[in-house]
């Protein structure tokens, strides 16, 4: 048997093999262990079945006061027969001299003995001697206990006990109890010289350890990342604050339309962007607007600065910007809205965008990278739905079959650019957009039903997640 | 997204009573209609805000009609000229509200269903084209309760009317102080001396728009003539307003007649339909489907616009509710949406590009590796965070706070200036579990300039009992050295409200300061009730690793 043993084991087992039956303070005492390393190695080699413990109860009997007084004088019936050895007495006669229970407790049991025999006398009873009364169990139980204690075993008169018992305060009972540990057969038999010193004990359990780690939403970040690189895109970066004029003026939002307000946007307090663009953009982002929208285009209203709603906005100015022929480019940053925080909504998440310019820019090509990115996910149900988008037309949602959930997902949105966004910034072709918020995905992955997880950096969600 | 709720039985007899309750619900989201909830026959509908004619289960059917293949083209409007309705514009209202337009609607029935959802659709239309009521207003009365000649004009506070829902008269500053339309859109009407008031020929009120109408022309379910009337300060959204309402209606059985205003810059609407030329080559070029002109057609009639080939174009009719179609491209999206979306293949053409991720990514990603080989957890903070944590429990300097206005949640309210104090928050979140704990974060930090600077920084924490400031130096020394080959020292700094006196340092990398180091203050550790020993640092990336 290859069994590896813990020392306070070891030393357990070789002290019982040579003494069986002993107790924890007999295997302190012999073993040198402590009586908590003694009760620690009793459990373990009880669960490995190699121990028993037996446990015992162990009764002694004195006297009580009762029983003491008894001893000297005698029980209550002995001292009535005393006094009526000479004559018969009256209940009163006796009652001077047997007070309270005394009393009652005399005549009962001497009669119950046979002792005496009571006579109606006028208004007393008369109380006389019957038999000889010779000594009963109860009086040679109290002899043999006297002022000694003695254990339940060596008392023989079980009933005369017994009647003691039920008389008050004759007798003391306590009870202690006792353990007393044993081998098993198997136990018996180890040899546990044989387990090498080295050894230990490979099946016992072990404190954990938490491995460093990248964040999971970070993970899932840059899952995506790596997936659209994968389908030729490629990374551009922007500010997170924003001029309205690149937030909402370039993609067509008028600058009344219930987004831009306060409640739905952060406004940076006092921040304005000097010039948010070059004087033919704003030119003709103005004209867009003022022919479209039919209302008085206003340059300050497009300088405040905001936390960006979308990444479009750094899609849109490097379109503008770099006006390319042929690119798939793409965004991806933490995005902000003014909502109250709740296990559905954060005010900031990260969203990517990705948009195609050039060659094969149909729709149909647009929701054909959409479904290999899904694929790429690991989510191979979608269907498509028409959405509204203020800045693309036509615009699709994809809807993704959750097996988990038993329903469907809306998850990124797409769409082709409107030409009253391209055309002011000088871009003629289609271009088509898609994107949407990363941490549903991660939520799909992580089994989160609280967005708000991502951002507790809870260490017992991020060391076992 | 606005929401209507409706009842499935309704929508399928308004359709066609042929129409399955399975059909019904399969079709919806093909007109871009998601279903929110369903609940035995109440189902609610989120629709999108360019398509307010969706807000009432009138316009719903008629879309279904079409997408169905039940009803196609456009419901012709037929407005009659006769009778006396008409609505004079006095030139004191210019100032305020310039705008009326409106209509008769008669010969109709409304159960209390209809009411309710008219009632919702013009509190939509108010909230969206309306801008909360300020750029146009709408208002619906019983016209049989009216005499006409109509006055739209102006008149002063003092004047008294029975509102809606109310039985005493009361000025119009009571109106705009004790009734809840009243404390909600009396600033419309900002300081005007004179308000605008709609008064019939008997000088009895009408409507005092945009707030509330009058008590005497309630609307109810015996109305079988409504006026309908649309104020604002601009005629086109007033215009707009009214068509929705029209052509809703008009489902719901109504015919019409003109309304006719005169008055400075107004005139009687007109709500007729126009037509765009649309080029087929279009549908090939955006939506990527070969298509012959007749099917093109067809798909738009079955959006409930009408169209016709002429030459090798189509000439293609919109009722005037359609405002949301501006040009070719929405008519591409009209005749995808008639096609059917699920009939759409997807299709995958090879990238003609290679991609490629940014280069402060990369490198942001070799240092997070180094980071997580080095031991630690990272952790992600939100940028938008507040003055609590960055400032006060750090005691740090506020001077340069980046605010933003009116934020919904406390904890958000001010842009980070720096990462510590969050992973320091991190950590008195933690407090029950095991230690050592130790966490890294990169990213965007915000500063004032031109007019804010973005960066990137990277800071890390560490926190059990025996941690100290050499240890973290260390730490600091191997991610710089790791990959970037970056020799950086520690200087003796001018204390720190952050760290413990003597035992804190600025990080110079070439003779350039890029971040601070050391043990943290023992009171602010009180302060975020950490009760074990923290020291941490905090590294700008940008300028150091990337430009």
């Amino acid at each position: 048997m290859s069994q590896v043993f813990h020392d306070i084991e070891k030393k357990i087992l070789e002290t019982l093999q040579k003494v069986p039956n002993q107790t924890p303070e007999q295997l302190s005492k012999n073993t040198d262990l402590s009586i908590d390393q003694i009760r620690r190695g009793i459990e373990w080699l009880r669960l490995k079945e190699l121990a028993i413990v037996n446990e015992s109860e162990k009764i002694t009997i004195s006297l009580g006061p009762n029983g003491l007084d008894s001893l000297k004088n005698g029980l209550p019936e002995r001292k009535l027969i005393n006094m009526l050895k000479d004559e018969p007495k009256t209940f009163e006669q006796i009652r001077s001299v047997l007070s309270g229970a005394g009393f009652n407790a005399a005549i009962a049991n001497a009669k119950k003995n046979g002792w005496i025999k009571i006579e109606k006398n006028n208004s007393d009873s008369l109380v006389s001697i019957k038999e000889k009364p010779i000594e009963t169990p109860e009086e040679k139980l109290l002899s043999f206990i006297g002022e000694k204690t003695v254990s339940l075993e060596e008392i023989t008169n079980t009933l005369a006990l017994k009647i003691l018992l039920s008389r008050p305060d004759y007798i003391t009972q306590t009870s202690e109890k006792s353990k007393s540990i044993s081998l098993t057969d198997a136990a018996l038999s180890l040899d546990t010289s044989i387990s090498s010193s080295a050894a230990i004990d490979v099946e016992a359990d072990v404190p954990s350890v938490f491995a460093a780690r990248t964040h999971p939403l970070q993970d899932t970040i840059d899952e995506i990342r790596e997936i659209f690189v994968n389908l030729g895109f490629s990374e551009i970066l922007g500010n997170m604050t924003q001029s309205s004029f690149w937030n909402f003026d370039a993609l067509f939002t008028p600058q009344d339309h219930p987004a831009r307000e306060l409640q739905d946007t952060f406004y940076l307090e006092n921040l304005h962007s000097k010039k948010p663009a070059t004087s033919s953009q704003i030119k003709n982002v103005s004209s867009s607007h003022t022919q479209n929208w039919k209302y008085d285009w206003k340059l300050s209203e497009s300088q405040k600065m905001v936390l960006r709603t979308h990444t479009t906005c750094v899609t849109i100015k490097y379109l503008a910007e770099q006006k390319p022929e042929n690119a798939r480019i793409f965004s991806l940053g933490r995005v902000f809205r003014n909502e109250k925080v709740s296990y559905k909504h954060l005010v900031e998440f990260n969203q990517i965008e990705g948009i195609v310019i050039g060659n094969n820019t149909t729709l149909r090509d647009l929701m054909g990278i959409q479904k290999e990115f899904y694929r790429k996910l690991g989510l191979n149900k979608i269907k498509f739905w028409p959405t509204f988008f203020p800045y693309t037309e036509p615009s699709l949602q994809t809807m993704v079959y959750n097996e988990k959930l038993g329903k469907w997902i809306e998850l990124f949105g797409m769409g082709i650019f409107r030409p009253e966004v391209t055309k002011p910034l000088g871009i003629d072709k289609p271009v088509l957009a898609w994107g949407g918020g990363i941490e549903r995905i991660a939520m799909l992955k992580y089994e989160l039903d609280d967005v708000r997880e991502f951002y507790n950096n809870n260490l017992s969600w991020l060391r076992s997640a | 997204m606005p929401v209507v709720e409706l009842n499935i039985n309704r929508i399928r007899k308004l359709a066609s009573g042929k129409t399955t309750r399975k059909q019904i619900l399969d079709a919806l989201p093909f007109l871009g209609l998601d279903i929110e909830s369903e609940n035995g026959d109440e189902i609610r509908i989120e629709y999108s805000p360019n398509r307010p004619d969706y807000s009432t289960d009138y316009g719903i059917a008629t879309g279904l009609q079409g997408l169905l293949g039940i009803k196609k083209g456009i419901q012709k409007i037929n407005i009659k000229k006769k009778g006396q309705f008409a609505i004079k514009v006095d030139p004191t209202v210019s100032e305020v509200r310039p705008y009326v337009t409106g209509i008769i609607a008669t010969n109709g029935k409304l159960d209390d269903l209809s009411i309710k959802q008219l009632m919702n659709m013009q509190e939509d239309l108010h909230f969206g084209i309306g801008r909360k009521r300020k750029k146009s207003s709408i208002g619906l009365h019983d016209a049989d309760k009216i005499s006409f000649p109509l006055t739209y004009t102006a008149t002063s506070r003092e004047h008294t009317f029975v509102p809606l829902n109310g039985n005493t008269e009361q000025t119009i500053d009571e109106i705009l102080t004790n009734t809840e339309v009243g404390q909600n859109y009396g600033w419309v009407l900002e300081n005007a001396k004179n308000v605008p008031i709609i008064l019939d020929a008997d000088q009895n009120t009408i409507s005092f728009p945009p707030i509330i109408n009058s008590a005497l022309t309630t609307v109810t379910s015996n109305t079988k003539n409504i006026l309908i009337e649309v104020t604002g300060i601009d005629k086109e959204a007033a215009e707009d307003m009214l068509s929705v309402v029209v052509s809703i209606l008009q489902t719901a059985g109504f015919e019409f007649n003109e309304l006719k205003i005169t008055g400075n810059k107004n005139s009687t609407p007109q709500l007729k339909d126009r037509t765009i030329v649309y080029d087929p080559k279009f549908t090939s070029e955006i939506l990527g489907i070969d298509m012959s002109l007749s099917n093109m057609v067809t798909c738009m009639k079955k959006c409930r616009l009408d169209a016709s080939v002429k030459g090798k174009k189509i000439a293609c009719t919109i009722p005037r509710y359609r405002f949301d179609i501006f040009g070719p491209m929405d008519l591409v999206e009209e005749i995808a949406l008639g096609y059917g979306i699920a009939n759409i293949e997807p299709k995958l053409s090879p990238s003609t590009t290679i991609g490629q991720k940014n280069d402060i990514t990369i490198k942001t990603e070799l240092i997070r590796k180094t980071a997580v080989g080095l031991g630690f957890l990272e952790a992600l903070n939100s940028s938008l965070t507040s003055k609590k944590i960055l400032y006060d429990m750090t005691r740090r300097d506020p001077s340069e706070i980046i605010s933003v206005l009116d934020s919904k949640s406390q904890e958000h309210t001010i842009l980070r200036d720096s990462l510590l104090p969050g992973l320091l928050e991190n950590l008195s979140k933690n407090i029950h579990e095991s230690y050592p704990q130790k966490l890294f974060e990169s990213g965007v930090i915000f500063s004032k300039g031109e007019p804010i600077h973005e960066s990137i920084s990277l800071a890390v924490i560490v926190a059990y009992k025996d941690t100290n400031y050499s240890e973290l130096k260390a730490i600091m020394q191997s991610l710089l050295r790791t990959n970037f080959k970056i020799n950086s020292k520690t200087k003796t700094s001018k204390n720190h409200e952050l760290f413990v006196e003597g035992r804190h340092a600025d990080i110079f990398v070439n003779e350039k300061k890029i971040g601070e180091i050391g043990e943290i203050n023992a009171e602010i550790l009180e302060t975020f009730r950490i009760r074990t020993s923290v020291a941490g640092f905090e590294i700008k990336l940008s300028g150091l690793i990337f430009d």
